[in-house]
Formats: C-alpha cells, structure tokens, sequence
C-alpha cells in the first residue's frame, strides 16, 4: 500500500512572524544608520563652529594688533582643524552624495570659513612683516577634472612635507557668490586643476616637484628639516 | 540607487530566511533532544546498502569496513559493493571480502553513479535500501539511530548528519564549520519539510520508493537532489536523524573543492529548472512556495553582493594605484576617528545579516558538535568561505545559461 505524506499546511503564521521581525530589524538598521549620519553631521557643525570661533578669536586679536605681539597669533593650530574638517567633509559627500541639503550648507560653511581664514592670515601675514605660502586650490568632482584627484594627492603630500604651506581648496562648481567672486578676482577660468600660487595661476595636474620649483622657500624649508634631522641624530 | 535597492532587496531575503530558520529552530529546539530516541518495536527490517566505486581504492576499504562495524544484526545487513568500471586496482582490493557472507561485490562497466545505484536497486530485495559513498565511513550507531523514523509510516527517506573526516588543512577546516551549518539547517528543514538531498553519505530508503517513482536518473550528476525532488513532488516524506554520523572525505585543495562544489551548485540549478514547476505553489508546502526559490535567489544574491564587494574594493584598490604612481609610496597613519566608520544603511543592514549568520553558525555547531566550542574555523569560514564560494557560484550560473555539462572530476 502506498503511504503519501499528508502535506502538512503552510504555517503562514510563521512566515508572517518572519517578515515582522525582519521588517522590524530593517527599521533597526535605518533608524541607526539616521542616527550616525546625524550625529556626523552635527559633529561637522560643531568643527565648523568652533573654527568660526578662533577665526573670530584670530580677528579680535588681530584687531588688537598694536597691543599684542605677532608671535600671539596665527600658528597652525586652526590650519589642521579645517584640514582636518576638509577630509571629514569629503568623505561624508562621498557616502551620503552631494545633493544632501544640511550637507550643501555645511559645505558652504567650510567655504566660507576657508577664505576667513586665508583672508585673516594674509592680513596677519603682512603686519607680522611675514610671507607665507597660500596655495588656492580649485577643484572639480564633476568626471571631466580627471586629474583633480591626483591634484589631491599631491597637495596632500605637499601639505605632509610643508606644514607652512596653507592650502585652500575650492570646488569650481559649488555656486555660492563668495567663490565666484574669488574666482573673478584671481580670474580662474574652467581649465582644472587650478591652482593660485604666488600671484599666479597653475592650469593642469602640477607634480610635488612642479609646486617646489614654484614655491622658492620649499628649498630653505628643506636645509632647516635636514638640518633639524641632523641635530636630532646627533644629539641620539 | 538602483543598485542600493537590489542590495537592500537580496539582504532582506537573507535576513528573512536567516530570521525564519532561527524561528523554526526556537520552535523545535525541544523536539530536536527528544525524537525518534528508540525503536519501540522488535523486528530489525532487512537492510541492503550499495557502495558505489569509481577508483576509490584508497578509501573503498575502510568504507565497507565501517559498514560491517555497525551495531546491526548480521543477518539482516548486506553490503553490495558495486564498481562502476574502475581503472585503478579498486576490484584487486576488494578481493579481501570474497569470503565475507555480508558483502557482496558486482563488477559492471562504467556508466555513472546513478547505473550503480540502479544495479544494486534490481539486484536488492530488502525492506531497506540504503547508499554510502565509497570515499564516507559510518558512526557505529548511524543505521541503528536511523530506524526509529521509520516507524512512522509516512517517512520513505532518512538522511544522517555529515561531517568532515579528519579535517587537515585550512580548507578542510573551513568544511568542517560548513558541514556543521548543513547538519543544523537539514534539521530545521526536516520540520518544514523541506529537505531536498539525499546525500550519498549514506541516505536510508524504503526499497518500495523506487517502485513507487522509479530509480535514480542521471540528473545533470547530482542525483542525489533529484531523487529528493522527486520524492518531494510525489509528497513523500524525508526526515532527517541528526544522531547518525557519517564522516566524509573532503577536498584537500581549492581545485579540487572549486569542482566539486561547482558540479553540486550547476545540479541544483538544472534540478531547480527541471522541477520549476515547484516553484511558489502551495501545494508543495514550504519547499516549493519558499526554500526552492530562495535557495535560487541565494545564489544571485551571492553573486551580486560578492560583485559589489568586489568593485568596491577594486575603486579602493584603484586609488590607492594611482595615489602611488603620482607621489610614491606613502603610509598613511590609520584613523581610528569613528566618523570614518561606515554607517551607511547597507553597511548597518550587512552587519545584521552578518550577525544573524554568526548566530545561526554557533548554533549549528553546538548541534553537531554537541557543546559550543569556538575554533580558529569558525574565523576561517566567515572571513575565507565568502570570498572563494563565488567562484564556483558564478561558474555554475555560467554553465547552466550556457548549457554547458561539468564534469565529476
């Protein structure tokens, strides 16, 4: 005799309970991933804050020039907090895209702060009597700057070797009045990567060794790191 | 964003299938301690096993050895030892059994495992038929724990726990942790019923079976799955004896464990087209209306992920290139900041997943080890399994649209 199997009943109950739960876990996940891009971008608000803070406090004491000594002011304590908000920034448009709107703002607000910054340091720079290095640096994430990356790496490793080089970086697409305006004045046209240095405008990907010829003091900085390096292995 | 949505669609059927065995398990975990523990009957069924052997000369001896140590009456066990044509000196070695009553040994010519089977189907007249791997050795109590399931009248098939013989190397290792995951979910599809393999390592049947729907085909080599189908389709029941141990040899190398896996995903999916009929119809209960087709969605699902994984690493990889060629080698210190942590929804959905996988793992072992023991393997599987396993995946996939056969070896 032939004994089939009675197929037992679907348990839909089951698979109801299954895709509760899963769709449960999925709110978990969407709720948690919120939470961290908020708080990433409330912690970008925060840097930028607190950086506008010390370009007010740079301004104020800037201000207060004629009592303070130069030596008080501009060390690079605020150069490694917007470089450090600048990678903070480009990777969070990498993840959550450009279009995000608190992201455009913030991204506004870097600008913003960046040109403060350069604007104050030149300032600084001539009453100190000092001549620093400012590179303005003007990039494009759109495909057609394919060198712009390379750009990137190549300021970044200029920035590892001269910490005194203050780099500003700009993207040539972000409409905001204040980099057209920018743009207009060192008159930077559409040929990127674009680079003011020294009064000059670099069309093209310029390598470490491009930047050094353009930048004349790269040499003296490197006889007071030779020589710095020398004095430490002496004195080991 | 396209793409994020078929990520977030192939993690939520990987979520929802790890969420639905879990529930399952939590479900029957009392049971599992508790079934089919003994034989409430006297009569021990006749039982014929066939080893099958194509060049296994290696291994044929201590198979048949195994067989003949198991607690079983005598008189009520025969082992036929067909060899499928071999051309090695496997029918040399077997000479050593000509006198044992128990064991009987045919010689045909080499047509596949499937005519072996079939020979030793006609020549069988036992209330039982079972079939053991000529490269697979049997716990001493593996027949004995299987006759329990028996007794109910609706089960025409048994299927044992499978686990990895002396596990060597790396590799072996990693099997062994997979091995041990096929014994927790061929349980927990047992109670949905839902098994669909009959695995060579030695599946018990009633003999009448193959009168009912016929002997074993060909079935793209993987007759095993199909038999199971094909049970499966007639509503016959398949259980599955968690107490009985069958140790298998496994690849050593990743060649030869790249073929093998390739011929058994490459069967699934010709079976899965053959028997696609099956396929989301209530009337074929769980299998058909969910593991079949999202064992068919794992598959791509696999196959997508891993080729996201792979792209992604390769832009990273890529960067990393040009980033050198433009200003030399330079090493960046490792920022431990958090906000560089990923925490992006996919990546949040991935770690639940992960998780999930990782519970379902350490239950699987604590099922087929008996106790938790957290080994170097564990981390081997998780990290090295998901990186070769596409390998074979995208081949099979490959050679099935392409109608391409594969070969055993």
């Amino acid at each position: 005799m032939e004994i089939k199997n009675d197929r037992e009943k679907t348990d839909w109950l089951k698979y109801f309970y299954a895709f509760v739960i899963t769709v449960l876990i999925f709110a978990t996940a969407i709720y948690i991933s919120n939470y961290f891009s908020n708080k990433k971008l409330s912690q970008l608000k925060t840097m930028e804050d607190k950086i506008s803070l010390d370009i007010l406090s740079s301004e104020t004491q800037f201000s207060l020039l004629t009592e303070a000594s130069c030596k008080d002011i501009g060390d690079n304590t605020l150069s490694i907090e917007v470089g450090q908000l600048g990678d903070k920034l480009s990777y969070t448009e990498g993840k959550i895209g450009s279009d995000n709107l608190d992201f455009q703002s913030l991204k506004t607000y870097y600008f913003l702060l960046e040109i403060k910054d350069y604007l104050l340091m030149k300032q600084i720079s001539e009453k100190c009597k000092d001549k620093p290095t400012f590179i303005l640096y003007f990039y494009s994430n759109k495909g057609s700057c394919t060198e712009c990356q390379n750009e990137g790496y190549v300021l970044t490793k200029l920035h590892e070797m001269y910490p005194q080089i203050r780099i500003y970086s700009f993207d040539y697409d972000f409409n905001i009045p204040t980099i057209n305006t920018l743009k207009s004045i060192y008159k930077i046209e559409n040929k990127l990567p674009a680079m003011f240095i020294n009064g000059k405008v670099q069309y093209g990907l310029k390598s470490v060794d491009d930047i050094k010829k353009i930048i004349p003091e790269t040499k003296i900085w490197d006889k007071e790191n030779l020589a710095s390096s020398t004095n430490n292995q002496a004195s080991n | 964003m396209i793409s994020n949505l078929i990520t977030y669609v192939f993690l939520f059927c990987s979520l929802y299938f790890e969420v639905f065995l879990l529930i399952t398990y939590i479900e029957k975990r009392k049971t599992i301690k508790t079934e089919y523990l003994e034989m409430t009957g006297t009569n021990w069924p006749s039982v014929d096993i066939v080893v099958p052997c194509f060049n296994e000369s290696k291994t044929i001896i201590a198979t048949i050895n195994s067989l003949l140590d198991l607690n079983y009456p005598k008189d009520k066990l025969k082992i036929m030892v067909v060899d499928d044509g071999s051309t090695d000196d496997s029918l040399k070695t077997l000479e050593v059994f000509k006198k044992n009553t128990q064991v009987e040994i045919h010689h045909k010519e080499n047509g596949g495992k499937y005519t072996a089977l079939n020979f030793a189907i006609e020549n069988s007249h036992a209330d039982l038929f079972g079939c053991l791997d000529a490269d697979s050795f049997v716990d001493k109590d593996a027949l004995k724990n299987m006759l329990p399931y028996f007794e109910n009248e609706k089960i025409m098939a048994v299927v044992p726990s499978i686990k990895v013989y002396e596990p060597g190397n790396i590799l072996q290792k990693i099997q062994k942790i997979e091995y041990g995951w096929g014994i927790f979910v061929r349980k927990v599809l047992t109670y949905l019923n839902a098994l669909h393999v009959t695995p060579g390592p030695l599946t018990i049947f009633r003999k009448k079976i193959f009168d009912n729907i016929g002997k074993y085909k060909h079935a793209h080599q993987t007759e095993d799955l199909e038999m199971a189908l094909r049970m499966q389709k007639h509503n016959y029941k398949i259980a599955n004896s968690h107490r009985s141990i069958v140790y298998t040899v496994t690849p050593k190398t990743i060649k030869t464990l790249y073929k093998q896996r390739r011929r058994w995903s490459y069967g699934f999916l010709k079976n899965a087209i053959d028997y696609k009929f099956m396929f989301f119809k209530k009337e074929y209960g769980n299998l058909g209306f969910f593991i079949l087709p999202l064992a068919v969605i794992s598959i791509f699902s696999a196959l997508y992920l891993a080729t996201n994984f792979v792209i992604s690493n390769a832009n990273i990889i890529l960067e990393q290139i040009t980033r050198i060629s433009v200003v030399g080698i330079s090493f960046n210190k490792i920022n431990f900041d958090w906000f560089y942590f990923n925490t992006s929804l996919t990546s949040v959905i991935a770690w639940f997943t992960i998780l999930g996988t990782l519970t379902l793992v350490l239950l699987s072992i604590k099922l087929s080890e008996g106790k938790l023991k957290i080994k170097t393997e564990l981390f081997y599987f998780l990290f090295i399994y998901p990186i070769i396993a596409p390998f074979w995946l995208f081949s099979a996939v490959f050679n099935t649209i392409f109608s391409k056969t594969i070969t055993w070896r």
